[in-house]
């Protein structure tokens, strides 16, 4: 039951989640005595591969060609279902992110293997096979069942974790055959954020909701991200009123955020916003009301005026970091 | 150009989850059913392309694999304007089983634009879309923040980690929407609602696909210790925390 996993890059490199990716998909090529074969499409840098070694890769197979530059989901998945093939993949892995997502469901339905999106854990069982996974933006978790010989899988970020597990790299050169004709998606233009933290990258992350009452107020927000090197994010309300951008807006409908820190400031906490941030490891909220429901989800609380604890606070880790 | 909407009938999102006792079950007491909110908001931008773009869109059909409680939510979806309703007479048991459903039903009826929300809020497989794509053999795009139509051709917004990549994408194609793509779901009007009624909703046989996945229990997660209260004027106590605990700074 050899594992396949498709490892994205990022202008030829790869992140964290690259990495809990990979030591995830070691990790079930040990519990099931089998050997772990990552792809990458299109031209990642030769010392960033040789990384992926530290985390338990074993068999790499690098596909340059100036086609995969912009991703274009039939034309990936035809270069990926042949890989499964050629390396005799029974279970095939991708983090649970917008490329992730894009290629498993078509993957899925071309090898008709069944898809368990944003799984939790290592696999229960072999055979059958059975895993965990996350629901209804994370208020529950289900075991799901595959029916069939090959499955694929997205795996929620942060669920797992980054192990480190140095193992020698090997370079396979697969005979895959591109079809280039099938690739439709043609692109026009890139704008890019001016965020200086991604959020979905972010391990701390400095939300802000009604109780900043306006976006004039939202550089307490900010000056608290930068000291902490945090992301900037927001609620529904403030999205929707256009305080800020809707790419900022955590919660039910927006994004799902797993960062080891998420503050939650004049956030009253509405189910569908708590529901975007429950996996995050601890929550901090400050908010002047004592009875908001964000203290329900809260690790720690602070009621207080946030115009007035959060400058607070900023000043206060800056003379800590000195 | 003809636009097909992927509806599927979920709880409110301010439902709080329940299952039975035995962990084999969702558990419906009292839940309000809903469209789907990215559903509902791709609903919303096929309603408003249709009015912007003079007669350029001839037909806007919503489809939804369901069993005949689904109907209501069916329903709303005509009311705010959908000219066409088909459900396809199945338990939607998993993604593929409906992803197989609705292809089957389009490879007879086509069209030139397909739009799915990028998950449902109950499950949140984020596979309909793409599967459908493949078993229809035509491109998909995901994380669709926006759709414009100009000169009759489609222009696409996708967003992806740190930005957005402007695209053009031939028809027939799979669109599949998140947050952005529309802003706000329309509320029925009284005349919408009374339209609504007179329209027929096309109910189809199912092929009846077997599932490739099965949910086998269902468990919420362990309940969270007490938030520990720190007051306004002792936020040293909060730094400790933050060096110490979480190792934040």
């Amino acid at each position: 039951m050899n594992i396949l996993v498709y490892l994205e890059h990022w202008d030829g490199k790869f992140k964290k989640s690259t990495f809990e990716l990979v030591s995830y998909a070691a990790a079930i090529a040990k519990q099931f005595q089998s050997n772990v074969y990552g792809i990458v499409l299109g031209n990642a840098e030769t010392n960033e591969i040789e990384q992926l070694s530290k985390y338990g890769l074993e068999n790499i197979i690098h596909i340059q060609n100036d086609v995969f530059k912009v991703l274009d989901n039939q034309l990936f998945t035809d270069v990926i279902s042949q890989t499964v093939e050629f390396v005799n993949a029974k279970c095939i892995i991708f983090a649970h992110n917008n490329t992730g997502k894009a290629l498993a469901s078509r993957l899925s339905a071309k090898l008709k293997a069944g898809l368990v999106s944003g799984v939790v854990a290592l696999p229960e069982s072999k055979s059958p096979f059975i895993i965990r996974k996350k629901l209804f933006t994370g208020k529950a978790t289900a075991q799901v069942k595959v029916n069939t010989e090959k499955c694929v899988l997205t795996l929620s970020q942060n669920a797992y974790g980054v192990y480190e597990n140095s193992v020698a790299i090997n370079k396979i050169n697969a005979d895959i055959k591109i079809n280039a004709e099938l690739c439709k998606t043609n692109l026009k233009e890139v704008q890019k954020f001016t965020a200086k933290v991604l959020l979905t990258d972010a391990e701390i992350v400095v939300s802000g909701g009604r109780g900043l009452k306006g976006p004039e107020n939202w550089h307490v927000i900010e000056e608290l991200a930068d000291v902490l090197g945090a992301a900037t994010a927001c609620t529904r309300p403030v999205s929707d009123e256009g305080w800020r951008p809707h790419h900022e807006h955590v919660g039910q409908t927006g994004k799902i955020v797993a960062p080891m820190l998420y503050f939650a400031c004049g956030i009253s906490g509405a189910i569908q916003h708590v529901a975007g941030i429950s996996s995050s490891k601890y929550i901090i909220a400050i908010n002047k009301d004592a009875e908001a429901p964000i203290f329900e989800a809260a690790d720690y609380g602070i009621v207080g005026d946030v115009m007035q604890v959060l400058p607070e606070l900023t000043k206060k880790i800056k003379e800590f970091k000195k | 150009m003809k636009i097909l909407v992927c509806i599927s009938n979920v709880p409110d999102t301010t439902t709080k989850i329940k299952f039975t006792s035995d962990g084999k079950q969702f558990d419906a007491t009292g839940v309000q059913w809903i469209i789907n909110p990215w559903d509902e908001l791709a609903l919303t931008r096929a309603l408003e392309l249709k009015e912007t773009t003079g007669g350029l869109i001839e037909n806007i059909t919503v489809i939804n694999v369901g069993t005949k409680d689904t109907e209501i939510t069916i329903r709303k979806a005509l009311s705010v304007g959908a000219d066409h309703a088909v459900r396809i007479d199945a338990i939607p048991t998993d993604a593929y089983a409906v992803a197989s459903e609705i292809a089957k039903y389009v490879e007879t009826h086509p069209f030139d634009l397909i739009l799915t929300g990028i998950e449902s809020s109950d499950y949140n497989g984020n596979a309909v879309g793409g599967m459908l794509a493949e078993l229809l053999n035509i491109p998909s795009v995901s994380s669709v923040s926006s759709i414009e139509i100009n000169e009759g051709k489609l222009i696409i917004t996708r967003e992806i980690d740190g930005g957005k990549q402007i695209l053009d994408v031939p028809t027939p194609l799979v669109a599949i929407v998140q947050k952005g793509i529309a802003k706000e779901p329309r509320i029925p009007s009284m005349r919408g609602i009374m339209a609504a009624r007179t329209k027929v909703i096309e109910v189809v046989n199912p092929i009846n696909v077997a599932p490739l996945t099965d949910y086998i229990l269902f468990e919420l997660p362990q309940p969270k210790g007490k938030c520990k209260m720190i007051p306004a004027d002792q936020l040293d106590e909060l730094i400790h925390v933050l060096h110490q605990e979480i190792k934040a700074i």
